[in-house]
């Protein structure tokens, strides 16, 4: 079963140094998943500051700065994963450095066939 | 075997068949209908061919046959389903026979599984209610006072989570346990309370509801015999006991120190009694057992007058490092009241008004209302007794509150 975590936090809970040292504990994170067959993807993001968003409404393409934030924690990184059942997927959304500062969203992945 | 005696078996063990039924197909809506086909089955062949040796283990295996039936149809209907059709030869191939043990570690799943943390809240009430203890979502909702519509949305908004997120059917290993056993045990006392508190909803379903919480509990605790399950257990038998002197022939609330202490129920009070001291032994109790404690003490006295203030206060303490609520320090302050004075008590619920806490609780005014008229101050417990008022929605509550306004109005 695959889940995608959703880390949200406040931009700047980090201090540069720390934030170094979280992305190597998650570097290492991704190590340990891979070798249980666990891991598909993980990322940081850049800062929210750095967003664009795109609509397309009968044919017309908008492009704008946003998302417009109406919370202060943003979606900061990501994991995807392939674990067993939601308890294994707490197991690993606890042991991600972020969540220690923000929030993590676990979202389980609808398995779209027909996919390259 | 005759019909009746397949239906009093269907009332005593559908929801461990179906509990099993669902480990072995994954499936609550599946196991549901295979529960019912199993027992529309006992009923056609018991009286005949008389009653297997297990009837629960019969139920179970039948129940798996005919899911397999179920599955095959529905496999012809839509050729899809590749996951059903590869349950359909596990099952086939799974024992027949069926250990005590793994029934009853069915039904913990079951409970564990309905109230996951990852379940909304309103959503494990009502569907530990329906699938845990089989009761009827016409049921659940008269006793909730919803519509059967929502309360059914919300049922199927948690069977739908429980598939898509794919929450384990497992009992939880024993370091995740003290995280996981919280959440049931709230779902029981929430149970209980709706059952238990006066707010509204006829009076025969809210008896039933506490009694389904307290099967619950009692369930719990011979599946898993944690000190809090006991201590929760013992809380609600101690609390049922004095069910019927809590409120005259007319509806009106009597306070605990004016009820007819002769009519509380003594085989409640002696389980509970023996269940809290079984709990305290464990030293790895939590604030159901301590609550339970603090009812324990006033169960043993005979008159109101004779009751251990000084050990309701000392349990107050523990409970306060328990769980430092300002509604347990209102509690507190109430029994030192009663040990030491009414002045002791009111400035201690003055000083949690003062610091901002407990301003729209009713109960805190109503509390305050009662040792200003101790105290004489009439015309400050008035007002007290008019801000509780204000702030309780309970029919009961705001007679009870009403009566008091009156009399201080009446010696004013």
């Amino acid at each position: 079963m695959k889940y995608i975590l959703l880390i949200y936090s406040e931009e700047g809970v980090w201090r540069p140094d720390e934030l170094e040292v979280a992305r190597d504990q998650s570097v290492q994170l991704c190590h340990a998943l891979n070798e249980q067959g666990q891991y598909l993807s993980a990322a940081p993001l850049h800062p929210v500051s750095t967003a664009t968003c795109v609509r397309v409404r009968e044919g017309h393409r908008a492009v704008s700065d946003g998302p417009f934030a109406e919370t202060k924690e943003q979606l900061a990184g990501f994991f995807v994963i392939d674990v067993a059942n939601l308890d294994e997927a707490i197991v690993v959304a606890a042991s991600i450095p972020g969540t220690s500062r923000g929030t993590t969203e676990i979202r389980p992945i609808v398995d779209l066939p027909g996919l390259p | 075997m005759d019909s009746s005696e397949v239906e009093e078996l269907y009332r005593s063990d559908s929801r461990k068949v179906f509990a099993t039924l669902v480990r072995l197909l994954g499936n609550f809506d599946l196991a549901e209908e295979a529960t019912h086909e199993a027992f529309a089955a006992a009923i056609q062949q018991w009286p005949e061919q008389g009653t297997p040796a297990n009837p629960t283990s019969w139920l179970v295996s039948t129940g798996r046959f005919k899911a397999v039936d179920m599955l095959r149809r529905r496999a012809r209907l839509n050729d899809l389903q590749p996951e059903l059709i590869r349950r359909l030869s596990d099952i086939e191939t799974s024992n027949q026979s069926m250990a005590e043990q793994v029934i009853k570690d069915d039904r913990l799943r079951l409970i564990f599984t309905c109230c996951h943390p990852a379940i909304d809240p309103k959503v494990q009430v009502p569907l530990t209610l329906r699938e845990v203890c089989g009761l009827k979502t016409e049921e659940i909702a008269r006793a909730f006072l919803m519509t059967p519509s929502t309360l059914a949305q919300r049922i199927v908004r948690g069977k739908a989570k429980i598939r898509a997120a794919r929450i384990p059917y497992v009992i939880p290993s024993l370091n995740e346990l003290p995280e996981r056993l919280d959440p049931v045990l709230s779902v029981i006392y929430l149970v209980f309370n709706e059952g238990y508190s006066a707010s509204s909803g006829d009076s025969l379903t809210r008896v039933e509801l506490s009694a389904e919480a307290i099967r619950l509990a009692r369930l719990l605790v011979e599946l898993l015999p944690d000190p809090e399950a006991i201590g929760l257990l013992a809380l609600m038998l101690l609390h049922e006991s004095r069910r019927e002197t809590r409120m005259n022939a007319a509806g009106d609330i009597i306070l605990l120190e004016e009820q007819d202490r002769s009519l509380w129920d003594n085989e409640f009070i002696a389980e509970g009694r023996r269940l809290v001291e079984q709990a305290l032994r464990s030293r790895r109790f939590g604030i159901y057992t301590i609550q339970a404690a603090i009812s324990a003490v006033h169960a043993e006295a005979k008159l109101a007058c004779e009751t251990d203030w000084a050990q309701i206060v000392a349990l107050y303490d523990v409970l306060l490092r328990a769980d430092a609520s300002p509604v347990v320090e209102l509690n507190r302050a109430v029994a030192i009241a009663m040990r030491d004075d009414v002045a002791s008590g009111l400035a201690i619920i003055d000083a949690i008004l003062n610091r901002g806490d407990l301003r729209d609780y009713y109960l805190a005014h109503s509390a305050r209302g009662e040792f200003l008229r101790r105290l004489g101050n009439r015309e400050q417990a008035k007002l007290a007794f008019e801000r509780a008022l204000s702030l309780t929605q309970q029919e009961t509550e705001q007679r009870f509150l009403s009566k008091k306004i009156a009399e201080m109005e009446r010696d004013c």
